[in-house]
């Protein structure tokens, strides 16, 4: 073997085998045996017409499948499972409605840049573009929503665009790739040539970061006299928390963490300063506007982060970390952007930088953390939402796998829940989509089958997917789902009390009972509407070995604060004067 | 400001859906978009003229740049290139006016392709400038109508060999 043979650019080509069987195979046969190849165990996915002959041979494929109630409760699921475990998610899908069905799905894994591959089915080769019956333009609906997609109309083409599919979603800044297949190429066989590597002239990813521009990052950090890491997803999906650990620890450096980067940093550690933007810590808000020196790694600096733009951290320097190019300086200039995988560059960093002790800035940022914490008023006989997340974190002792929906559940889990460890927190965060929080949790519970999973879960988020709960039942999966159920879709509800003058349009539904929904469909159900069963029944729910829901009949008018109202700076929260009231 | 972006792109099915797409989902203005083949048969070329100040046209840079299928962009603001458009215009032309429209035509190194009794078809190619300017000396026999290619543009190898 030449030494160029095993040189590094021979990496991506690693995990493209050429496929050895001797005989001709069927399109349908291609796609498991390729499956196989990449590592694929567990599949999440809903026959139909166009896919039948892929269905027929998982009849007997050594994959652990999941047949969710709605092919989106399959995308989310596959989503919490990559999430959950590093690998990438699978999901199936037929023609026409199954492949809609899974739009809200890849949207929301491209918004937080989670590998996913669908396979969907399509109509014969030669219908396409008639309006043939389940007919979609799947990949002309799925290009905006997919980091990479295509139909395969060619079978010598199909194992290669899988195994690309697998490459393009699990490497650089990853996402869902989508791989359309016409029933006719599944049917159709096909004598492998050997020749099915690869070839991607157009995907380029950088991981080592510029090492000039890493020393001039150093450089920065180690004469900063107020710094503030603003740590997001990326450190996570990139595997780098030890690397942050280490070089936050060298460097002494207070750390703050966007909604997807909860995870990333022990949040008992003191120099944790919890989550930052619209419903941030406030001393998150004010140590960023106040900074002198912003190091972000792996974060995009989005709206809810930044609230005004124009304002945000006005006094900072900006480093910029991050392995898409064109994340960096897209919302936000950056100073010293540097482009590469966080976990080289965190560790490329912690030599160059040096201890500082900071003592001032650090004793500003204690004064403000004692000043403003998260905080909230129990003392009502109504059961608060805030205390309900306090006691699953307590007697989870902050350990659990926690899936959300969207809206104020969401925020209050990441207000209250001190997470500890990476891929412990499973939210939508750029998609904000309703309804992620139940399939999610599926997800995660197959990826992690020790691991206690719990959907802390809005009223109204739980409704949109709760006929998943039946797939929970069909698998035994233990997953819990705790509902703080206000009765409103809390978030709404909360944006018109404040800014359209109490006026409830439309924000509140008739809800059923959802603890016999629960029984109904094979699962525990519980209704809580007593503070003092609280505990009891967060106990309760921690020992059942079935899926578990608890309905939570929480204060209905309860408030997240702080809160930057849309289009101001973070510095300008309301809710600061309830939080000193409380002290 | 003006910048003249040049994108080496695979030759697949669904590329230029996606670029148009994304011009169209991200905001950015589209002034011109030519697309054609290159010398390998593998890739295409795609010039795209976009509006707008340097921190829009690095964004459209970039954007296009992560398109997968995008294999190479390029911007040549600050650099000197060539840029040609080619315009086919059919103007009024009663058989007593042609001369002076050839006149014109033969200034512009144009080409009368193709010509009646009422009207005149030419050929125009050139930088934009040129184009545009043709367009405004033609109006006052009336243009019956105008099809351009857009830009198409390499940088001046000159300034780059040794």
């Amino acid at each position: 073997m030449s030494p160029a043979s095993s040189s590094a650019d021979s990496a991506g080509k690693s995990t493209a085998k050429t496929g050895s069987a001797t005989s001709p195979r069927t399109g349908a046969q291609i796609i498991v045996d390729t499956l196989i190849e990449q590592g694929v165990d567990t599949i999440f996915g809903y026959p139909g017409g166009v896919v039948l002959p892929l269905f027929d041979k998982f009849y007997d494929a050594p994959f652990r499948f999941i047949v969710p109630r709605h092919e989106q409760g399959g995308a989310h699921m596959a989503d919490g499972f990559a999430r959950a475990s590093g690998k990438v998610g699978v999901v199936v899908a037929t023609s026409g409605p199954g492949a809609c069905n899974l739009v809200t799905g890849l949207a929301t894994a491209m918004m937080d840049s989670v590998p996913l591959v669908a396979i969907t089915g399509q109509v014969r080769t030669e219908l396409i573009g008639n309006d043939a019956f389940q007919e979609a333009d799947t990949t002309g609906i799925t290009r905006p929503i997919t980091k990479y997609n295509c139909i395969v109309k060619d079978i010598k083409d199909l194992a290669r665009t899988i195994r690309e599919a697998f490459y393009i979603a699990s490497t650089g800044r990853p996402g869902p790739v989508l791989i359309d297949v016409p029933v006719d190429i599944e049917i159709a066989k096909y004598q492998t040539d050997g020749n099915e590597e690869i070839r991607l002239p157009g995907y380029k990813i950088r991981t080592e970061g510029h090492s000039r521009q890493i020393s001039m990052a150093a450089k920065a950090i180690n004469s900063s006299k107020k710094p503030v890491v603003y740590v997001g997803g990326g450190v996570i999906i990139a595997n780098a928390t030890d690397e942050l650990r280490a070089f936050v620890d060298k460097a002494h450096l207070p750390v703050t963490m966007t909604m997807l980067g909860l995870g990333s940093f022990d949040q008992s550690r003191p120099e944790s300063l919890d989550m930052l933007g619209m419903h941030g810590s406030a001393y998150a808000n004010y140590a960023v506007q106040e900074c002198d020196l912003l190091i972000a790694v792996g974060a995009r600096f989005d709206d809810r982060v930044t609230g005004a733009v124009k304002t945000f951290a006005p006094h900072a320097k900006i480093i910029h970390i991050d392995i898409d190019p064109a994340s960096i300086a897209k919302n936000v200039r950056a100073d010293i952007p540097v482009v590469g995988d966080a976990k080289n560059i965190l560790a490329q960093l912690v030599k160059e930088v040096e201890y500082q002790p900071r003592d001032e800035w650090f004793k500003k940022i204690a004064e403000w953390k004692k000043k403003y914490p998260f905080r909230y008023d129990n003392n009502t006989p109504a059961i608060k939402p805030q205390y309900v997340i306090e006691e699953i974190c307590k007697q989870t002792k902050g350990e659990a796998i926690i899936t959300t929906g969207v809206g104020q559940n969401q925020m209050w889990t990441a207000q209250f829940y001190k997470f500890k460890r990476p891929r412990q927190f499973i939210s939508s965060g750029g998609l904000g989509t309703m309804g992620f929080g139940l399939p999610a949790a599926i997800g995660a519970q197959i990826a992690k089958p020790d691991a206690v999973v719990i959907d802390i879960d809005g009223d109204h988020s739980f409704n949109m997917t709760m006929t998943e709960l039946a797939t929970a039942v069909e698998h035994n999966l233990p997953i819990k789902v705790c509902i703080l159920n206000n009765g409103y879709m809390g978030m709404v509800r909360q944006w018109q009390e404040l800014f359209y003058g109490k006026r409830y349009s439309k924000s509140y539904l008739t809800n059923p009972d959802y603890a016999k929904v629960a029984e109904a469909l094979g699962a525990v159900g519980i209704t809580i509407d007593k503070k003092a069963d609280v505990p009891k029944a967060i106990t309760e729910m921690l020992s059942q070995k079935r899926p578990c829901v608890i309905n939570f009949k929480v204060e209905r008018e309860e408030n997240v604060w702080p809160m930057v109202p849309a289009g101001k700076s973070i510095s300008e929260m309301n809710g600061l004067d309830i939080l000193e009231s409380l002290a | 400001m003006k910048h003249i972006i040049s994108a080496l792109v695979e030759n697949k099915p669904g590329v230029l859906a996606h670029v148009a797409g994304m011009f169209a989902a991200r905001a950015f203005n589209i002034d011109s978009l030519a697309v054609g083949r290159t010398e390998d048969p593998n890739l295409s070329r795609m010039t795209i003229v976009v509006l707008g100040d340097d921190r829009v046209v690095e964004q459209v840079r970039k954007q296009l740049a992560k398109i997968i299928p995008v294999v190479k962009v390029q911007d040549y603001a600050g650099q000197p290139v060539v840029a040609r458009d080619l315009m086919l215009i059919t103007v009024s032309s009663t058989p007593e006016k042609r001369a002076e429209i050839y006149s014109l035509v033969e200034m512009f190194n144009g080409k009368v392709v193709d010509i009646g009794m009422k009207f005149m078809m030419v050929e125009v190619s050139g930088p934009e400038e040129k184009i545009e300017a043709f367009i405004n000396l033609c109006r006052p026999y009336g243009i019956k109508s105008v099809a351009r290619t857009g830009t198409i543009a390499m940088p001046r190898h000159a300034t780059t060999e040794p």
